[in-house]
């Protein structure tokens, strides 16, 4: 992860624009716990790569892409996504330094705030709530991290 | 611009000018803002909609791996397989033309036994075919995206069928797409009867399970596996006497007040790939003084079409008992509408004249 990167701002919006199809790609009913939050792991990898490219704005925009698609409450995953976001550029310099494996804690500590946040305002809309077994998103999202952080950063990397 | 919070640990970061806290407070702001009208509903209803047509792109493209399959599965199908399936529908469709037919009639006898001529159910009045796009089957969420919006007519709150039974109803409508809540959806309650007893309940959709709980039917009452559901007419979205669902099971225990009761769908609702949105004569059958109105119209456009010897063997019996009341010609009316509804609703084509009667109509 090169810091001083011309900013990928195609690459970002690609990517980002990939990892909204893979999170909205039906997959069969046991496939929708354990499907990685591609979105949010896309996000917050440019967050930390290339916090000016990246940014709570692009956070806030691909939040209220998925609350469209999944026809949540308009705003629901935008403010869940931009404070996650938030939390990633503000720290982005002591993230980037840590070895992977602390990188997916990292991670999964932003993914846990993430799915509070929805859950809790799944909860105040009085929309149905998530089984326990949704939780379980954030553990494949953690151990998914290496690989999306090395593909990611490969994306980017010849420039 | 050092608008930092507690920490100050950081250098400058951004290049836009202000500080990530003061940026991530004021999209948090908005965020609840749009949160707050959204579910207010109100004027971001069209922004909505805006959205909605730009993501139905994206939505496409999400659902073209399963429809690249579906279509090879299709076209790689042999000529045999194509064959029997051309014999068997056939066969069925001949099927549902006699049972068409009986329906008819037993409609109008219906209607003559009743007397009550507006307290009819109403009934089917146009159909319109939408293709599914993308289906999402999830324990929290059992929606469709179908490819007609408002462009077709469709409204929020329509009715969702396909040949089999009640499948849901519209809630969001794009301007070419509409995101369909299924029966099975439990955020979703349909009002139904139970068709042997009367007994008047809500169907609430058990989500993954593909099934629907009748959560509010005392432990005595008389539900047994086998009744079939359809729906009560009550809340205005579902007119009555539509199926829904056929018990599955049903659990009584001692100790509760309350039956447990699970249904499954009658709608094939995992394999569907076509399902009909549906406008009913709702409107003109609750308001008896604007339906003679219609009524030289409707038989004019109907005896062109091909139910001639039920209509003309009906007609003047039905005009001669009702006419003294003021809504007494609904079944007149409504009779020709649904001889000239109920046979080509699959067929696209046959909608459009169906059009011009209803605004020759209005």
């Amino acid at each position: 992860m090169n810091a001083r990167m011309h900013e990928p701002r195609g690459r970002l919006f690609f990517t980002i624009l990939l990892a909204l199809f893979l999170s909205v790609v039906p997959l069969p009913a046991w496939g929708d716990d354990v499907r990685p939050a591609f979105l949010v792991l896309t996000v917050l990898y440019w967050s930390i790569a290339a916090p000016r490219a990246g940014g709570i704005a692009v956070g806030w925009i691909s939040g209220l892409a998925l609350d469209i698609f999944q026809g949540s409450v308009l705003g629901q995953h935008a403010l869940a996504l931009s404070l996650v976001t938030y939390i990633a550029v503000r720290e982005h310099q002591k993230i980037r330094s840590k070895p992977v494996f602390q990188q997916s804690l990292i991670v999964m500590g932003e993914l846990f705030i993430y799915q509070f946040v929805v859950f809790a305002i799944d909860g105040w809309t009085g929309h149905t709530l998530y089984g326990p077994l949704h939780w379980l998103q954030i553990l494949t999202s953690a151990a998914i991290w290496p690989i999306a952080a090395a593909l990611l950063g490969r994306s980017h990397a010849p420039r | 611009m050092a608008a930092y919070g507690l920490g100050a640990t950081n250098r400058r970061l951004t290049g836009h000018g202000s500080a990530p806290g003061f940026r991530f407070t004021l999209y948090a702001i908005v965020s609840i803002v749009v949160m707050v009208l959204d579910q207010r509903g109100g004027w971001l209803n069209q922004a909505r909609f805006l959205l909605q047509a730009a993501a139905y792109p994206l939505q496409l493209a999400v659902s073209s791996p399963s429809a690249a399959w579906t279509w090879i599965k299709e076209s790689t199908q042999t000529r045999e397989a194509l064959r029997a399936e051309n014999a068997r529908l056939r066969l069925r469709e001949s099927e549902l033309a006699l049972r068409a037919l009986n329906y008819e009639s037993l409609a109008r006898e219906n209607a003559q036994l009743r007397g009550l001529s507006h307290a009819l159910p109403p009934i089917a009045d146009r159909w319109l075919i939408g293709e599914i796009v993308n289906v999402e089957l999830t324990t929290l969420r059992q929606r469709l995206l179908l490819n007609r919006g408002t462009t077709n007519g469709v409204f929020e709150g329509q009715a969702v069928l396909d040949g089999w039974g009640l499948l849901g109803q519209t809630i969001h409508t794009g301007p070419w797409s509409t995101e369909v809540i299924l029966v099975t959806d439990p955020e979703h309650a349909v009002p139904v009867q139970i068709e042997r007893t009367g007994m008047r309940t809500i169907a609430v959709g058990a989500g993954n399970e593909g099934t629907l709980a009748l959560p509010y039917l005392p432990a005595n009452a008389d539900v047994k596996v086998g009744d079939l559901l359809i729906t009560s007419g009550l809340g205005g979205v579902f007119p009555a006497g539509y199926p829904v669902a056929r018990v599955a099971e049903v659990h009584r225990d001692a100790i509760q007040p309350l039956a447990q009761v699970r249904a499954v769908p009658l709608a094939r609702i995992d394999r569907d790939r076509e399902v009909a949105l549906v406008w009913f004569k709702d409107e003109r059958a609750k308001n008896p003084d604007i339906q003679p109105q219609p009524t030289p119209a409707q038989p004019n456009a109907a005896a062109t079409s091909a139910s001639a010897p039920p209509a003309s063997a009906a007609a003047p019996n039905v005009p001669a008992k009702a006419t003294p009341a003021p809504g007494g010609t609904t079944p007149a009316a409504a009779a020709p509408v649904k001889a000239k509804a109920a046979p080509p609703p699959k067929t696209p084509p046959k909608a459009a004249p169906e059009d011009e009667a209803e605004d020759a109509v209005k």
